[in-house]
């Protein structure tokens, strides 16, 4: 007689715990109106990035199409995996006096790790990391970008 | 009842061949490409062999040719659930190499990334769990109440899972000024939602009568075989580093060392769940006392480290993760060993699972809560 007892018991607490856990469920199931997903893509428009977020290296250029990287090669020795290529030119100035300054600061976004230690390497703030996490592309050299703008030069005072 | 009865006699003179089945590399409980080869007799286990090295990265090979500062971003993506942790044993280990005194803010900001981290992994462990043993439902629960993390990681951080956020010297950036705002937003939703986890999985009949009393694993062995973390503690074994060798901001909270010594799946999985409201308590007491200061000390540009060994040790979620540091006194280290929690956890499944149904060593798995880049690095 006692094991039947303990036998029916039993069977009613274990539906008593489904039931407990069927009550959390149903809680969420009759009102989802508080508990929506973002509609991604759908909400691009008002979608918010945090501003730290680290999407990928970009080189901001002011209006004068002018930049702040002095071509030190800093970004690219910090860099782990090699994302970062420095190519340099020698300009020659009005006084004859040579200096060194960027030619095309290329950056392999497919091999970038978002690591942000370029950007904290970087003594002149020439670069800073963007939003844009988008990054799907159908061929893989348009991965490699060049971060200075054609015909764009140093701004005035920056210095190394 | 007589036919029964013979029935159940040639059950019991019944013997079938042993056989080998592969579960995984690419199996839903497997969490990962770990290949297990199990000696089955029926249901029951016999034998389970892992078979690693599906996704050997050669992290500790890559890291001799990289400085230290470098270092950091590679053991993000280890144990990428322990992200903040991994990285804060690395700077640990430079700074004490350095002899670098860290401001207060540093350790303080320390303590709660790592414990909001562990929060993280904690409730991605919880309803993988729940997945694991047929429970759907679990996944997106735990997966809702992780996002509220990672956003706060994405706001102070910049990233959501490999963040790069302890550098030798400090941390990448200053706390954001809404950081203590969300955190405190965050503890006061979670506190209303982990009571719900225990409705919906702790008690439920289907998940005790699995889990109860199933694979246990004794204290004398969790220490032999080198178990670490929850898993340890579950069977008694004091191994929590925050308690017991205090880093960064750990010596200035209270908090219990959640310890039990039955030592089955069901305890497993209960610690995790102590372990959590333990989490929330830590958080509580640090994050109004944040100490005003840098977030960072200057470093050199270039980090040497003086010639020696050193080792660090810190508590991830999933147990004891140690980097040792061989330095020849040039900016690349000359060998680095990182020891992964994952990796000693594994190797104890043979022990634990021998003798018990294939069913439940899906159960032990998740309990052992594998990473297993952490474990093939």
């Amino acid at each position: 007689m006692k094991a039947i007892y303990n036998y029916i018991k039993e069977i009613l607490q274990g539906i008593w715990t489904l039931l407990t856990g069927m009550r959390v469920t149903a809680k969420y199931f009759f009102t989802p109106w508080k508990h929506v997903t973002q509609q991604y893509p759908e909400n691009r428009d008002t979608l918010k990035i945090a501003d730290r977020f680290r999407g990928e290296v970009i080189m901001p250029h002011n209006e004068n199409n002018e930049h702040k990287c002095t071509g030190c090669g800093i970004c690219e020795i910090n860099c782990p995996n090699g994302s970062i290529e420095i190519i340099t030119k020698t300009l020659v100035n009005e006084e004859g006096k040579k200096k060194r300054a960027i030619d095309q600061h290329i950056y392999h976004l497919g091999m970038c790790t978002f690591c942000n230690l370029c950007i904290k390497a970087c003594p002149t703030g020439a670069i800073v990391m963007g939003q844009r996490f988008e990054h799907a592309v159908w061929d893989r050299t348009l991965l490699t970008k060049v971060l200075n703008q054609p015909g764009s030069k140093i701004m005035e005072g920056v210095k190394e | 009842m007589d036919e029964l009865k013979e029935v159940m006699i040639t059950n019991d003179e019944i013997r079938t061949d042993e056989y080998l089945i592969n579960m995984g590399p690419q199996h839903p409980s497997t969490h990962g490409v770990l290949r297990l080869l199990v000696q089955l007799e029926g249901e029951i286990v016999h034998n389970v062999q892992p078979h690693i090295g599906y996704i050997h990265s050669g992290i500790e090979k890559m890291a001799e040719s990289l400085s230290y500062p470098q270092l950091g971003h590679l053991t993000d993506r280890m144990d990428y659930l322990s992200a903040i942790q991994n990285t804060e044993a690395v700077a640990l280990c430079v700074e004490n190499a350095l002899q670098v005194e860290v401001p207060e803010r540093v350790k303080y900001i320390r303590t709660i990334m790592a414990e909001l981290s562990r929060l993280a992994s904690h409730q991605l462990w919880w309803c993988v769990m729940g997945m694991d043993m047929g429970a759907l439902t679990t996944f997106f629960y735990g997966l809702r109440d992780r996002e509220d993390i990672l956003d706060i990681f994405e706001e102070t951080c910049g990233a959501r899972l490999t963040l790069n956020y302890n550098i030798p010297g400090g941390v990448m950036f200053d706390i954001h000024p809404n950081f203590q705002r969300d955190v405190k937003a965050f503890i006061q939703k979670f506190k209303t939602k982990l009571p719900e986890y225990e409705r919906l999985l702790s008690g439920n009949v289907i998940f005790t009568e699995r889990t109860k009393g199933v694979a246990y694993l004794t204290k004398e062995d969790a220490i032999a075989w080198g178990v670490t973390g929850p898993t340890a503690r579950a069977s008694g074994f004091a191994c929590d580093l925050r308690k017991h060798r205090p880093y960064s901001a750990y010596d200035k909270v209270q908090f219990k060392e959640i310890l039990s010594d039955v030592g089955d799946t069901y305890t497993r999985y209960q610690v995790r769940m102590a372990e959590m409201w333990e989490s929330i308590s830590i958080i509580e007491q640090l994050i109004d006392n944040i100490p005003e200061g840098d977030h960072a000390v200057k470093m050199k540009g270039v980090v040497k480290l003086p010639e020696g060994e050193f080792y660090q040790r810190v508590e991830t979620a999933r147990g004891e993760f140690g980097v040792f540091i061989v330095s020849d006194g040039k900016k690349n280290p000359y060998r680095v060993k990182f020891r992964s929690p994952g990796f000693s956890n594994l190797f104890a499944i043979n022990h634990i699972a021998k003798g018990w149904k294939i069913a439940d060593l899906v159960a032990i798995m998740s309990t052992f809560d594998l990473v297993i880049p952490d474990i093939d690095r």
